[in-house]
């Protein structure tokens, strides 16, 4: 295997716009002989669709919820970042390249990232013209804020659902192709396996949630749209359904897996109140703004908020970072929440939460405009937790939200695999070892409507395709494979849920690659995943039918392949010996207990190569190498 | 707290259904409805019987997926509330909990309390979207919005699509949700050109699917998680009328 980034030459400004001038064009006539398929239909899936079709491609397009509107893209909040510089507050592509670049801590690739700020710009415009009713001023020109990690106000927003609004926008673009007959809509499918044929991949093969049934698809390129892998963690604030399924199973099929232990871990989410809990909740990042988050000074100091005097409160992002303070970036503010609950300072039950006050800012600002900011955001708290944050400090605590690491894709978006290409969260791309908030919205939007749609016709005119049908041998293969699997997993008649399975690895890998690793946990943790799969396969209890909608069988399939992915994420957060972003290695930290990189040993992107289930993945490293930033040691004290 | 539940189990399309009887102990009130039934299926798979299905996916009150009529209220007695963010301590100890699934002839029956929402998607494919191709978009300050339709538009754009409004109306009326789409769009300057054709080409495939007529019972209104207001409705029989005249003459 060799990575080849295909990274243009040339000044950083300038290698988008001439990578597009010279890649191959498919001819309109011929865009219409060719068939894409597209697995997911969030941002990233149903804005590449849309876009596809326009061009002119037949496109397939599958997920696995009802609908193509219910993607959790759906569920993004805060907004997104675009490089207008509406607010003339000095912003620029630049800075949005060098805050993402910085934010990430020097592991993301240049070239990527300064595309993705420069394509920001086109992202509003399309949304806007879609009919995104984004937030506006009173003069009827469009709105900002400012969210973590940066010091100017980039984000568009959509009251508290962005996510919303954008993923409205993509699904009724593409609701319009489908309409058009473009794209074939397959809801209530879930993509099993991927065939690849002659080293290209070729097609995907699909069960049907409802009947069961599974079918084989054939198509000339194959994108994966399918998001992140949080879910690993049991507890995330995913959708129950996000699963690690399409990349990993393309993995094991010889796409390279980069940076798999890039998971971030969200500062704000809403504590976890019992053992019955299902997922978290997440509350934007945007509160941020204007709550200010604190612990009491005193340990176990069990007097109510309100009753806590200024003084014997301990606001401290504000006191360890002072020109950032409650805007601190996601991975030092969770670490900074872990730190002072272990200390004994949490509040709320069992300790573990930290404050987000508003107090302040309704007495600045008026509860009036508080509620406008934030309304929607206070009624949920509310109904999750029947304590209303007008009156008493809303208490929040890291959850798992994101994974930076996905698969490993060149310039074009390709990945090891010809004619597989990986966008939007299932990518490794743009965000390095951390996302700041607001960049997951543009990435997948960037990805789907103005990266990749170019860059598969550049593969598709180049490529000698022979026509398939699902007769291929390598079809009738991998279909088997599927349905022996499906029909295993169905028979599983041993004494333990699926669910307990699930939840078992899920705080396996909260406690031993979470928030912070070290690597004696990491190498027992290790041994007690290959435990865990073992007897998951001789000791798990299915149930039902594969020929009926069965949600536990399309669990258990779920479970099992983040049984067998879990394994690479610990071995490569013990083989990335420093901190980096959300990696943080308790071993190598500063005094001041911050992430210390050491990019000589380790400035490259780890993509790993699958050797069999249980066996040590092989390493391949992509070098980073920065031209127009300089990796320094992140701060955000001054 | 202890609840009991009667649930609608239904094996299939096809299959005869009927009100199947649990009961719970050990409630927590922290628990959300969902968690709750969580806790029912480990117990039946426990048991080696068939877990109830039901749709839900993010659980966080704006995929629209979950959707469940509890004691003859869609998503249950909180206002503003999905069925997924509905909490138990919503009930009293010892509660009777009836749980069925939508019931609607364009919504049809999948499994247990899932249904084929299908019908709303073709909706939308019939014109439920601005047609801007991809990269064609003017400069995004090019056209001011006045705030007040931004904010207008905004909450009509609100609507997860989970169908509660259907499933509150006594003719399974898909009008609030289909008023919802008329009017986002349609507030928007971006949304004038297409905005006859649309509210036209709308109500004809809400009509295909066999969605009932609006009767202005208003219970779609009370229902919706999100609280889509039934103004959108009166707006949506204007633009129709207005549309049905001119948009014969093209």
């Amino acid at each position: 295997m060799e990575l080849r980034s295909k990274v243009p030459s040339g000044p950083l400004a300038e290698q988008w716009e001439r990578h597009r001038s010279e890649i191959k064009l498919v001819n309109p006539a011929n865009k219409l002989k060719h068939h894409i398929i597209v697995v997911g239909s969030g941002l990233a899936g149903a804005s590449a669709a849309a876009s596809l079709a326009e061009l002119g491609y037949n496109v397939s397009c599958f997920c696995f919820q009802d609908s193509a509107r219910r993607a959790h893209s759906i569920a993004a909040q805060g907004g997104i970042n675009a490089a207008k510089n509406y607010q003339n507050d000095g912003d620029s592509v630049f800075r949005l390249f060098y805050d993402t670049v910085k934010g990430g801590d020097f592991r993301a690739r240049e070239a990527n990232v300064y595309r993705l700020a420069q394509i920001s710009v086109n992202i509003i415009d399309q949304c806007v013209a879609q009919g995104v009713p984004f937030a506006r001023e009173y003069g009827g020109l469009l709105a900002n804020r400012s969210f973590g990690g940066v010091q100017v106000s980039r984000t568009f927003y959509a009251r508290g659902q962005t996510g919303q609004q954008l993923l409205l926008g993509a699904y009724q673009a593409l609701s319009r192709q489908i309409g058009l007959r473009k794209v074939a809509m397959y809801p209530r499918s879930e993509m099993l396996d991927l065939v690849v044929v002659e080293g290209r991949a070729r097609g995907i093969i699909v069960r049907d949630l409802v009947s069961g049934r599974v079918s084989t698809h054939v198509g000339d390129a194959v994108v994966l749209a399918t998001g992140g892998y949080s879910n690993v963690y049991y507890l995330s604030t995913n959708a129950k359904g996000c699963n690690v399924t399409a990349i990993w199973r393309a993995h094991k099929r010889g796409a390279a897996f980069a940076n798999p232990c890039f998971t971030q871990i969200h500062p704000t989410c809403i504590p976890v109140t019992g053992h019955h809990q299902a997922k978290l909740t997440l509350m934007s990042e945007s509160l941020r703004n204007d709550g200010r988050i604190w612990v009491p000074q005193r340990k176990g100091d069990t007097r109510s908020p309100n009753e806590i005097p200024d003084d014997e409160r301990d606001y401290y992002l504000e006191r360890l970072y002072p020109s950032y303070g409650n805007l601190a970036p996601r991975d030092i503010a969770s670490r900074r929440a872990k730190e002072v609950c272990d200390e004994g300072r949490g509040v709320g039950p069992g300790g573990h939460g930290v404050y987000l006050d508003f107090r302040d800012a309704i007495a600045r600002l008026g509860r009036e405009v508080i509620a406008e900011r934030y309304g929607n955001l206070f009624e949920m708290y509310q109904r999750i937790t029947a304590e209303n944050p007008f009156a008493v400090p809303m208490r929040m605590y890291p959850a798992p939200h994101y994974t930076m690491g996905g698969l490993w894709v060149d310039y074009n978006l390709m990945t090891t695999i010809d004619g597989l290409y990986a966008i939007g969260e299932a990518n490794f791309s743009d965000h390095g070892a951390n996302r700041l908030g607001a960049s997951a919205l543009m990435q997948g939007l960037a990805d789907g409507y103005f990266i990749l749609p170019y860059t598969i016709g550049d593969y598709l005119a180049q490529v000698k395709l022979d026509r398939l049908d699902t007769a291929h041998p390598a079809f009738r293969r991998t279909q088997a494979e599927v349905s022996d699997r499906v029909n295993t997993l169905v028979a599983a008649g041993g004494r333990k849920s699926v669910d307990a399975f699930h939840r078992e690895l899920g705080r396996l890998m909260w406690d031993t690659c979470g928030m912070s690793r070290a690597a004696a946990g990491l190498q027992e943790a290790r041994d007690r995943i290959c435990a865990l799969r073992e007897e998951f396969w001789r000791d798990a209890y299915v149930g039902g039918t594969g020929e009926d909608f069965n949600q536990t069988l399309e669990h258990a399939g779920r479970v099992a392949d983040f049984l067998e992915f879990a394994e690479l994420m610990c071995h490569d957060a013990l083989h990335r010996e420093e901190s980096c972003g959300c990696h943080f290695r308790e071993e190598f930290q500063t005094p001041e207990g911050e992430a210390k990189r050491d990019d000589a040993r380790f400035g490259y992107v780890a993509a790993w190569e699958f050797a069999g289930v249980g066996v040590a993945p092989v390493l391949h490293r992509e070098p980073l190498e920065f031209a127009a930033v300089h990796p320094a040691q992140r701060s955000y004290t001054e | 707290m202890k609840v009991t539940l009667h649930v609608w189990r239904q094996a299939g399309p096809t299959a005869p259904g009927r009100f199947v009887r649990y009961d719970m102990t050990d409630v927590s009130p922290d628990m959300s409805f969902l968690e709750m039934l969580d806790v029912l299926n480990q117990q039946l798979i426990a048991r080696r019987e068939e877990p109830i299905a039901f749709d839900h996916d993010c659980r966080e009150g704006i995929c629209g997926a979950c959707g469940m009529v509890i004691n003859g209220r869609p998503h249950g007695p909180q206002r503003a509330t999905t069925a997924c963010q509905l909490h138990m301590r919503t009930f009293p100890d010892g509660a009777d909990l009836w749980i069925e699934p939508w019931r609607a002839r364009a919504f049809p029956l999948i499994k247990d309390l899932v249904v084929d929402r299908g019908a709303f998607d073709r909706i939308v494919q019939a014109g439920g979207f601005i047609t801007v191709r991809t990269g064609s978009a003017p400069e995004a300050n090019a056209i001011p919005v006045p705030k007040r339709d931004a904010d207008l538009a905004m909450d009509a754009a609100a609507c997860i699509g989970c169908g509660a409004c259907v499933a509150a109306c006594p003719n399974a009326s898909a009008m609030l949700f289909v008023a919802a789409k008329v009017s986002h769009l349609g507030l928007l300057p971006q949304g004038q050109p297409e905005r006859s054709a649309r509210v036209v080409n709308l109500v004809a495939q809400m009509d295909a699917e066999g969605f009932g007529a609006c009767t202005n019972h208003g219970e779609c209104m009370a229902a919706c998680p999100k609280e889509i207001s039934i103004d959108f409705i009166a707006r949506l029989n204007r633009d129709y009328i207005k549309a049905a005249i001119s948009h014969r003459q093209g």
